[in-house]
């Protein structure tokens, strides 16, 4: 190494001081603990919507038991807000980590290379910050058109399992398209996510990698098939 | 060979570069990529051009000081290989090849192919070291250590400091030589009384320099001259959360 030292700066020692959050690696911390509480509710949301496959009457007793979850203790819909507060927390974290360190990475190459290889990473790892970006976009409209019910066609919140279907009937594939195109882009996000997440929480080892690579196409694969299957039946007939 | 060499060209920290090509020839596939530079900077010099400046030292793929980006490449296009050892035979005759400096904002150009690594330096100062008196070369057994952290800690030693990792990283992270330098102590006994603040205090460093942080892309490894597993990234990651969980902080 040579030793030419134009130190620029505060210096180290007041740096330190800085919270864990400020560094880039408590950053990505947050992001992979944040990203886990959010496949978590992915995985629950999934089984929760499978139960479209039982029957109208199943599923619209689901979504009213979901309501109850702790009463008496909790008042009516008590356990859907806490459940709500926790994923936006989740979410903000999430977003602000990963827009902080996109930010922190565009700066750090001020002059760009006038020859780059194309990037040798995954597809999945390149197209995290553009797909994170369709998956809020989603999310959004997701919760106006079958949580609020105000983008969707029949909006009663009484019948949850009527909006599913009116949602993906045929003449609005529109619809079907978009919610295919998000729930892939999640696959893809949680194929390099859950695999980063854990060596990011401290896994290190050889065997490690290989077993966190599998859980991660396991958990996007999983999720894709599942939530993919119900604009699937409806448009299909299967669900009608 | 005859080769088409496109160099970036900068007469200065401040001024403005650009690629200049210049056409060389009489190249025999057994010279180095340096070779090469330097038989250009024999002939710029004869005709009193300005020399290409590019930094190199052992020549022998150990002191970690050539590092020129090629063909969009650190190092260039053979794996696990230093520029200087990087033999021109894996080209063509009539190729043209792009040969830049590294870049990353930590990385200021001093001039040409030069850059000013010294902020791999100041992330080394802030905990790259071991303060306890170890001597002379002990005797082998003389300290116990289990064989697989030993070589897990030698092979993470083997990082020449060259800061490829920083050139190819779509962040511009400099994870792969922290994560090569925390693993190597950290592993081995001398290592463990600053083990805790060595992580912190050298994040803290690398965050400061101004390098982004690390998205597990795996570029570095893909480029590193010494092939630096990607592992240690794990190892540094999880040093660091114990040390942020226990009241034990950093040294400063
Ligand atoms: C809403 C917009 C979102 C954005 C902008 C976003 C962005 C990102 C980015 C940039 C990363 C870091 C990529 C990397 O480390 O290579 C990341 C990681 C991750 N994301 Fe997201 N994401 C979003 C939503 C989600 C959602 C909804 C989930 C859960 C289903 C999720 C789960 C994860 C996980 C588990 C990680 C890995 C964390 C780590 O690498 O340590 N993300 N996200
Ligand atoms: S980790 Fe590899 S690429 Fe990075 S500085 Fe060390 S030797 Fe060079
Ligand atoms: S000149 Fe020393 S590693 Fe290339």
């Amino acid at each position: 190494m040579h030793w030419t030292n134009r130190s620029s700066g505060p210096s180290v020692g007041a740096v330190v001081t800085a919270s864990a959050v400020r560094s880039t690696v408590g950053q990505k911390m947050l992001m992979a603990v944040s990203g886990i509480v959010l496949v978590l509710f992915l995985v629950a949301h999934m089984a929760g919507n499978l139960k479209v496959f039982v029957g109208a009457e199943s599923f619209d007793h689901y979504a009213h038991w979901l309501r109850t979850i702790g009463a008496p203790l909790l008042p009516d819909s008590g356990y859907l807000w806490i459940q709500r507060t926790v994923l936006t927390a989740a979410l903000v974290a999430h977003v602000w980590a990963a827009t902080s360190l996109a930010l922190r990475a565009r700066a750090a190459r001020p002059v760009r290379y006038a020859h780059r290889r194309p990037v040798q990473g995954s597809y999945a790892a390149r197209t995290m910050r553009w797909g994170g970006v369709i998956i809020l976009l989603f999310a959004v409209f997701h919760v106006l058109d079958l949580t609020t019910g105000h983008l969707n066609p029949v909006g009663d919140r009484a019948h949850p399992y009527a909006n599913v279907v009116a949602d993906f009937a045929p003449e609005r594939w529109y619809v079907t398209l978009f919610y295919t195109l998000a729930v892939l882009a999640v696959g893809l996000h949680l194929w390099h996510g859950v695999f980063s997440a854990v060596r990011t929480l401290g896994q290190r080892t050889a065997v490690g990698e290989r077993r966190a690579r599998l859980a991660a196409s396991a958990v996007a694969v999983g999720l894709c098939a599942g939530y993919l299957s119900v604009p699937f039946a409806v448009m299909s007939g299967l669900v009608g | 060979m005859n080769l088409t060499l496109r160099i970036w060209r900068q007469a200065g920290p401040d001024v403005r570069g650009r690629m200049v090509a210049y056409q060389v020839t009489g190249v025999s596939p057994d010279m180095s990529f340096l070779e090469v530079l330097d038989m250009l900077n024999e002939r710029l010099t004869l005709e009193g051009a300005d020399p290409v400046a590019f930094d190199h030292d052992c020549r022998e793929g150990i002191c970690g000081a050539c590092g020129v980006v090629v063909n969009g490449v650190p190092h260039g296009p053979q794996k696990a290989t230093t520029t200087c050892q990087l033999h021109m035979r894996h080209f063509r005759d009539g190729d043209t090849i792009d040969v830049e400096p590294w870049r990353a904002r930590a990385f200021p150009v001093v001039k040409d192919l030069v850059v000013d690594r010294g902020a791999l330096d100041r992330v080394i100062q802030a905990g790259g070291y071991v303060s306890a008196p170890t001597g002379s070369a002990p005797d082998a057994h003389a300290l116990p250590v289990p064989k697989a952290d030993a070589d897990a800690a030698f092979e993470a030693a083997t990082c020449i400091g060259c800061g490829a990792c920083v050139a190819a990283c779509p962040n511009g992270s400099a994870m792969l030589f922290t994560a090569a330098k925390v693993t190597h102590l950290g592993l081995l006994p001398q290592g463990q009384p600053e083990r805790q603040s060595r992580v912190l205090d050298m994040v803290a460093a690398q965050d400061e320099a101004g390098f982004g942080g690390c998205t597990n892309t795996g570029e570095c490894t893909a480029v590193c001259p010494k092939g630096i597993p990607l592992e240690t990234i794990g190892q540094l990651n999880r040093d660091y959360l114990q040390a942020s969980r226990r009241p034990a902080r950093s040294r400063s």
